[in-house]
């Protein structure tokens, strides 16, 4: 794996100790109660090693992404915060992640965005200042005590960086290369899209192993649990750089109706088993789009129960060696 | 070496930068001309940092996310927009087309896979040609023009 460092956060501690990490999501609400961020990070508390803290996802209004990770800091859970490129331009970015830093945040995650056409402000207007990749880069350089423009910031802000990587939107071929770039610009971990089609990420982890990215930074494999046959079909057919293997769906419609959840637990467990097996897969990410409740029965049953803490790993050295 | 710090093109460079009226002249003939013609065939978004030629000529900045360092992870099975789902997405084409560039200029194809700075804001709506001509598109900042080229300079502090 990467130059052993400093960690950064908890997070890159348990990575950095050969931890098969398991992160989760977070969303949070569509108004300014805080008790439901402190429910679901309760939840989510003693099952997971961090859960990203979504950053208006889908280009729809939520509490801000900073003010729920902080509430997620007193409860001593590890937050990853998003920051997306879409709605701040690079000043407001650096404003932001240097509030974030100061709050106690460690783990920030640089996505391009989702565009607000298909979100519930269509009207508004894009910034798109810089692109994921860039973003990536410049709060590696904010780490290594730069500002975008190259003034100098003391002391600097040390984030645990990280990216997303989609293997199942086109070109296929050019993906592990877009997940080099991201490597190149200084991502420390990455998180891919959910993964329905074992096969085809198989294949680019192949590459990606080939290129030697796994190497340079940390690979969460993204997973999720199906909620209906329903779901999985749309999934299929509608969402846009996604795709669902017709095995997956298969099960799903043949399984009652009062079992659809029960078996789209057991779906998501199934590929977090086949996860562990790829070389290069550092960990999962759990995408539960709204159903937190079901994260604890996955990771049990998946059998990643207990989570280390954080807090007893006292070298990374030591760790892998023991 | 890249191609803009050639002799002649490094030549040209130093007399733009020193002669600030020939590259005003060069300003007002060249960005409608180029514009022009760049909007038409390629769609071009003036942003004065051109990555046509390293993206099998397509312009980069018609993607609705203004991406630099290639496709979001929205595009679609059938290679178009997430956004625009009628439209191709920019980056697919890009790089198809950019594995037909010329092999001659290597990077023209290899730039595919390079890490590309975000936008400079300041050079939008000047001529694309003339800022890599001066080098400005790489972040060379030009010569502050000298009203005495032989006069010494008085030591500042």
């Amino acid at each position: 794996m990467e130059t052993v460092t400093e960690p950064r956060s908890n997070l890159q501690k348990l990575l950095q100790a050969g931890v098969f990490v398991v992160t989760s999501e977070v969303g949070p609400p569509k108004s300014g109660d805080m008790a439901i961020i402190k429910k679901k990070s309760g939840l989510l508390k003693n099952v997971t090693d961090g859960a990203n803290i979504t950053d208006n996802q889908t280009a729809i209004v939520r509490m801000s992404s900073i003010a729920a990770a902080v509430q997620c800091v007193q409860d001593g859970f590890e937050p990853i915060i998003q920051m997306t490129c879409r709605d701040r331009n690079r000043i407001a970015i650096q404003s932001d992640l240097l509030g974030a830093y100061a709050l106690g945040v460690r783990n920030v995650l640089c996505l391009t965005g989702d565009h607000m056409r298909w979100g519930n402000h269509p009207q508004a207007r894009k910034v798109y200042d810089l692109d994921s990749t860039n973003l990536i880069a410049m709060v590696r350089g904010m780490d290594a005590g730069k500002f975008q423009n190259g003034e100098e910031i003391k002391p600097s802000p040390k984030f645990f960086v990280g990216g997303v990587e989609n293997p199942f939107a086109p070109p296929y071929e050019f993906r592990p290369y877009r997940l080099k770039k991201k490597a190149e610009a200084g991502a420390q971990f990455i998180q891919t899209q959910m993964i329905f089609n074992v096969e085809r990420f198989k294949e680019f982890m192949k590459k990606v192993v080939d290129l030697g990215i796994h190497e340079q930074l940390y690979i969460l494999a993204g997973v999720g649990p199906l909620k209906s046959p329903g779901m999985a079909r749309y999934m299929r057919d509608s969402v846009a750089g996604m795709e669902v293997s017709p095995e997956f769906v298969d099960r799903m419609e043949k399984t009652p109706k009062e079992k659809w959840k029960d078996e789209g637990m057991n779906v998501c467990v199934d590929i977090i088993h086949q996860m562990r097996e790829i070389p290069g897969v550092a960990g999962v990410h759990i995408m539960s789009i709204e159903w937190e409740e079901a994260v604890p029965t996955i990771v049990e049953r998946a059998g990643l129960l207990p989570r280390p803490k954080a807090s007893e790993i006292q070298s990374p050295v030591v760790a892998v060696a023991a | 070496m890249k191609w803009f710090e050639l002799g002649p093109i490094a030549w040209a460079r130093d007399f733009l930068n020193t002669h600030p009226k020939a590259e005003k002249f060069l300003d007002v003939i060249g960005l409608p001309a180029e514009a022009v013609v760049k909007k038409t065939l390629f769609g071009c978004q003036s942003c004065g940092q051109c990555l046509l030629h390293e993206n099998g000529m397509t312009c980069p900045m018609r993607c609705p996310k203004n991406s630099r360092n290639g496709p979001c992870g929205g595009v679609r099975a059938n290679g178009h927009c997430e956004v625009y789902p009628e439209r191709w997405c920019v980056w697919y084409r890009a790089y198809y087309r950019s594995q037909t560039m010329p092999l001659l200029p290597q990077s023209w194809r290899q730039d595919m896979y390079r890490v590309h700075p975000p936008v400079n804001w300041e050079l939008i709506n000047t001529s694309s040609l003339l800022n890599e001509l001066t080098g400005r598109a790489h972040g060379v900042m030009p010569k502050q023009p000298e009203k005495k080229p032989a006069a010494k300079e008085p030591a500042k502090k």
